[in-house]
């Protein structure tokens, strides 16, 4: 049974991923990247890796392929002009993408990274909780490359921030801060007015 | 009586027993949408001195059903130049995230359909989902207004997801679980045990955020009748504008029963610790209390529309980023602090 | 690595390291609050945290190699001397940056931060002790260097020098990764020294496994390093930054990049030596010819000087494939005084410019000695040193070099770097031949800052001292590598 769903979502994990560099339509593309992460995620969860399956799911699929598919969603990309030069590298590509495979299949096949030769990982019993010992160990023994993770994510921020950010002196800006603090008073003026004399 | 249902029950196949349970779900939350809608009108009407809707039936009881049977009667127009297939896919991916969530969710100590262990980090990832279905429609509606509405809809959820998250890790750090029962189980006590209180700002964040997430009123730019005429769904009609319909008042239900569980308590009555009318309201059953929770959030989500105009997009934005996250992340430093200090009667 | 049991780290160890990384941050919040014309506290503070951290680098210093945090982290003398070093050069740096910066509206709290956090980066690869530690670090460091690059934001060359810059990066950095993660899956360890250790013990069989990763390793590196044929992205870069941030990258991550190839080739794959040895040779000959051949075509000094990296890459390849204790303290003494050399040339031009005026062509350089004779005959220093021409430090550093080459018995190798030596020599001296023998097109009187003045002066009177008296110099990479 187990067998079945994960030859299931292994085919269409890679039938998706080989589509996300063959389809044309850019969008396209995103979304079967999306469904790729989403088959990937169901692997994991065979492996009764939970925590890191729904994080891939929440992560990649929920935040980053959502922006993404916003900006790709905006492109107006020309397709034929991306395909200029496609059939004439295409002879010098296929060489050496069957090179890289060959190279792979030899170095990473069964011969070396074969089932034999690793032992078969422990069922753990229910009450394990994968995301409690990812914690506990990348806050123990993994503490120092996870704290310079987070400072690469922190120069990430900055480089964003830095290379995006800039106010243009022609443009108007709302004071938000302005708006927000406007009292009724400052706007509005009611005035009793005697009522008119009725002429004649 | 009993030992022969559930030896009924044992006989057929567990993958069968797993469809019935999600019927079981499913079902009731298909209808409390239909007359949540009821509900919206008329709260609506009487905030607005008017009756609401009253012809069809009783009272205009039956007027959820019929509206349900229009939209399932009436053509599904898909536009010349929109993407077929995706055109089809956007509604079903709105609406399939928002039920799916509801397998992790404790409707009491024990009823629950999957009780998962990162339930959190799930329920999490599956409200991520939905705004799939919104921008998938949105893009292959293949116009200006739908593609507008998507795009607003894309940024304002994935920035308020932000905030969401943050707050769910405050929920996590006091109960230190990530599994809903045992969040709910931690908040035992008395109605001052239940997290509101020492998470009141993640609290309110939350719950806004939810509001934001849902794209309800008063953050309903995605759809913006007055500036982009329907946003997203502006193209659909029949069964389809219908999915999106049921999905955005399933995600409703979704939010509000996720606040209820994660700062109010949940299954747990408020009488509880009382001394005399916590034993005297013993015998509710307690799934009651979780649905009158559920109920006041909805009329609040209900109370908000009449009441608030729609935001400026900068200031949605604004809201979510400038006000809300740093709120979160303050609180979260002071949350870890009282965990550490074993602050009662919550961390103790 | 491997073991569940947790042992709460010493942090005393990293103590520079939190002191960088909490400065950083503290910086980049005032910088928030500064006005424009306050932003000099930024440039400040910055010089302090690098003084902060050079005192408590040496202050912790013990001598002993220790580890930390579970084994990724190693204090050990190489690691402090190198550090020190990268503190020193990045301070002199940010000197001389900020004049440069400050006339061309560049002058943000980012190039500081960034570039503080860059030097976190490569303090980070220096201690590293376990092949994840070292490509974070690597990762940290030049993610701040494609922010750095990029940061001119309206220079049509800058942005496209950092869009090089950041798809050949990343490229390196997966080629590295795949080439880690094959070392894992055979030793299934990240540890540098149970790497090492196992992979001493390995029976002579070659395992293709390993030679599969010994070559995305190398491949990776190479292109990290500059070296040809996976240099392309270095006259770009060179070029198209600014030279502030072309300074910044030429100098002290060269420094890292050596305690990199100390960390991953040496310590962790030296059972694989035989291996390496081989691709490193291809790529230190490679490197010598293109540096030096293409340099000479070049009219940009920029440019020039990019080629003249590839070319001394060449050389620092040279001194680490030979695999002894001495050829790897010819290398690390050879890349600091190159850093030094560097710091020099690139800060010359900067020191010539002024707003709207890069001069960073040669033509430039024409007829300097009539305009500034102190800063020609600096410049004099510099190029010859660079060169290489007998009792100029640069000189020190080749011969140490090939010192070690001809010990491991490569005499032919030898040889070959001397010739390519003698072509570079050329275009070094060409800068000398137009200084002094041109007549200048650039007739303005220089426009540089005092201090950037005297920290120039500074800059040229030390390559000249450690010409004189290189030995302190090497003695301190001996005592390091023992």
């Amino acid at each position: 049974m187990e067998q079945i769903i994960f030859y299931v979502f292994a085919a269409i994990l890679v039938a998706s991923s080989i589509l996300v560099i063959t389809v044309r339509n850019p969008v396209h593309a995103v979304l079967f990247l999306v469904l790729a992460f989403f088959t990937s995620a169901a692997v994991w969860l065979l492996l009764e890796v939970e925590f890191l399956a729904i994080t891939l799911v929440l992560v990649y699929v929920g935040a980053v392929m959502v922006l993404f598919l916003f900006v790709v969603m905006m492109l107006d990309i020309n397709i034929a002009v991306l395909r200029e030069g496609f059939i004439r590298y295409l002879p010098l590509g296929i060489g050496v993408a069957l090179i890289v495979v060959i190279e792979m299949a030899v170095a990473v096949g069964p011969k070396y990274f074969g089932l034999e030769h690793f032992a078969e990982p422990v069922r753990h019993m229910a009450d394990y909780s994968n995301t409690k010992e990812l914690g506990r160990i990348l806050y123990t023994v993994y503490v120092y490359p996870f704290e310079i993770a987070a400072a690469i994510l922190l120069v990430a921020i900055i480089a964003a921030i830095a290379l995006t950010l800039r106010r243009r002196p022609q443009t108007k800006y709302q004071n938000v801060t302005e708006q927000v603090m406007t009292r009724r008073d400052d706007r509005l003026r009611i005035i009793k007015m005697e009522a008119e004399k009725k002429e004649g | 009586m009993l030992e022969t249902l559930q030896a009924v029950w044992g006989s057929i196949p567990e993958l069968l027993q797993i469809v019935l349970k999600i019927v079981v779900i499913v079902v009731p939350i298909m209808l409390s949408v239909a007359y949540l809608t009821l509900a919206e009108r008329k709260v609506i009407g009487y905030i607005q001195v008017r009756i609401g809707p009253n012809r069809v039936g009783p009272r205009g009881l039956l007027q959820p059903i019929a509206d349900g049977l229009k939209l399932v009667l009436k053509e599904i127009i898909v536009p010349t130049n929109a993407n077929r297939f995706l055109f089809i896919l956007g509604p079903i991916v709105a609406l399939a995230p928002a039920l799916a969530a509801w397998a992790v969710i404790p409707f009491d100590e024990t009823l629950v359909l999957a009780n998962v262990d990162a339930g959190l980090l799930y329920i999490l990832a599956m409200t991520s989902l939905g705004v799939y279905g919104i921008i998938i429609a949105g893009w292959a509606s293949n116009s200006k207004y739908a593609f507008l509405g998507a795009l607003r809809s894309a940024a304002q959820v994935v920035s308020y997801e932000i905030a969401m998250g943050f707050a769910l890790v405050g929920v996590l750090i006091a109960a230190g679980s990530l599994n809903l029962r045992e969040i709910v189980l931690a908040q035992q006590g008395s109605f001052l045990h239940w997290y509101w209180l020492p998470l009141l700002p993640l609290f309110l964040v939350y719950f806004i955020s939810g509001v934001a997430e849902t794209n309800r009123a008063p953050f309903d730019v995605a759809e913006g009748e007055s500036e982009i005429v329907a946003g997203f769904h502006v193209e659909y009609s029949g069964m389809t504008f219908g999915l999106f319909f049921l999905a955005e008042y399933a995600n409703m239900i979704l939010v509000s029963a996720l606040v209820a569980i994660m700062f109010l308590g949940g299954w747990l009555s408020p009488f509880e610790g009382i001394p005399v009318l916590g034993e005297a309201l013993a015998w509710v059953p307690s799934i009651f209390w979780l649905l009158a929770k559920i109920s006041v959030f909805l009329f609040l989500f209900l109370w908000f529309r009449a009441t608030f105009p729609r935001y400026r997009y900068d200031q949605i934005m604004r809201l979510g980023w400038k006000i809300f996250i740093p709120i979160t992340i303050v609180w979260l430093l002071v949350v870890g602090a009282a965990v550490l200090a074993q602050i009662g009667p919550w961390f103790d | 690595m491997s073991s569940m049991t947790f042992e709460m780290p010493n942090f005393a160890l990293a103590l520079p390291e939190i002191f960088v990384l909490s400065m950083a941050c503290l910086i980049l919040l005032i910088d928030l609050f500064l006005s424009d014309r306050n932003r000099v506290l930024t440039y400040l503070m910055s010089q302090a945290t690098l003084v902060g951290a050079a005192i408590l680098t040496v202050g912790l210093h013990s001598g002993e190699p220790q580890l930390t945090f579970g084994g990724s982290f190693i204090s050990d003398t190489m690691g402090d001397v190198l550090k020190v070093f990268i503190y020193l050069v990045t301070a002199v740096v940010f000197l001389y940056s900020r004049e440069y910066l400050r006339v061309r509206q560049l002058f943000t709290g980012e190039y500081f931060v960034l570039g503080l956090f860059g030097v976190l980066g490569m303090m980070v690869m220096v201690s590293a002790h376990s092949f994840l530690t070292i490509y974070l670090g690597l990762e940290l460091l030049s993610l701040s260097l494609y922010a750095m690059v990029a940061l001119q934001r309206d220079s049509v060359t800058a942005t496209e020098a950092a869009m090089k810059y950041f798809v050949l990066g990343s490229l390196a950095s997966g080629m590295l990764l795949y080439g880690l993660s094959m070392f894992y899956g055979v030793t299934g360890s990240l540890d540098i020294a149970e790497v090492g250790a196992y992979l001493k013990q390995l029976p002579g069989d070659n395992n293709i496994v390993l030679a599969f990763g010994v070559v995305f390793v190398v491949v990776g590196l190479a292109f990290k390093l500059g070296a040809v044929p996976f240099h392309m992205w270095v006259p770009d870069v060179y070029h198209g930054a600014p030279t502030s941030v072309t300074l910044y990258i030429g100098t002290a991550p060269k420094i890292a990049a050596f305690a990199m190839l100390m960390r991953l080739l040496v310590e962790g794959l030296g059972g694989l030596h035989v291996q390496w040895q081989d691709m490193l040779i291809l790529l230190a000959i490679v490197s010598m010819a293109v540096g030096n051949i293409i340099a000479i075509a070049q009219g940009n000094i920029k440019r020039m000087l990019a080629y003249s990296t590839i070319a001394h890459v060449g050389f620092l390849l040279l001194g680490v494939l030979t695999g002894t204790a001495n050829g790897y303290s010819s290398a690390m003494f050879y890349i600091i005084v190159y850093a030094i050399m560097a710091l020099g040339g690139f800060g010359m031009i900067m020191l010539l410019s002024r707003a709207g005026f890069e001069s960073d062509r040669i033509d430039d350089f024409k007829g300097l000695n009539d305009r500034s004779p102190w800063f020609a005959f600096i410049m004099l220093i510099l190029m010859i040193s660079m060169a290489g021409v007998p009792v100029s430090v640069g000189f020190w550093a080749k011969l140490a070099v090939l010192q070690a080459v001809v010990r491991a018995d490569m005499t032919w190798l030898a040889v070959v770097a001397v010739i390519f030596s003698v072509i570079g020599a050329y275009y070094y001296l060409r800068i000398v031949k137009v200084m002094y023998f041109d007549k200048a097109e650039e007739t303005a009187p220089l426009a540089s800052s005092f201090d950037m003045r005297v920290a120039m002066s500074a800059n040229g009177l030390a390559v000249f001292a450690l010409g004189v008296y290189p030995s302190a110099l090497t003695a301190l990479c001996a005592a390091a590598l023992k």
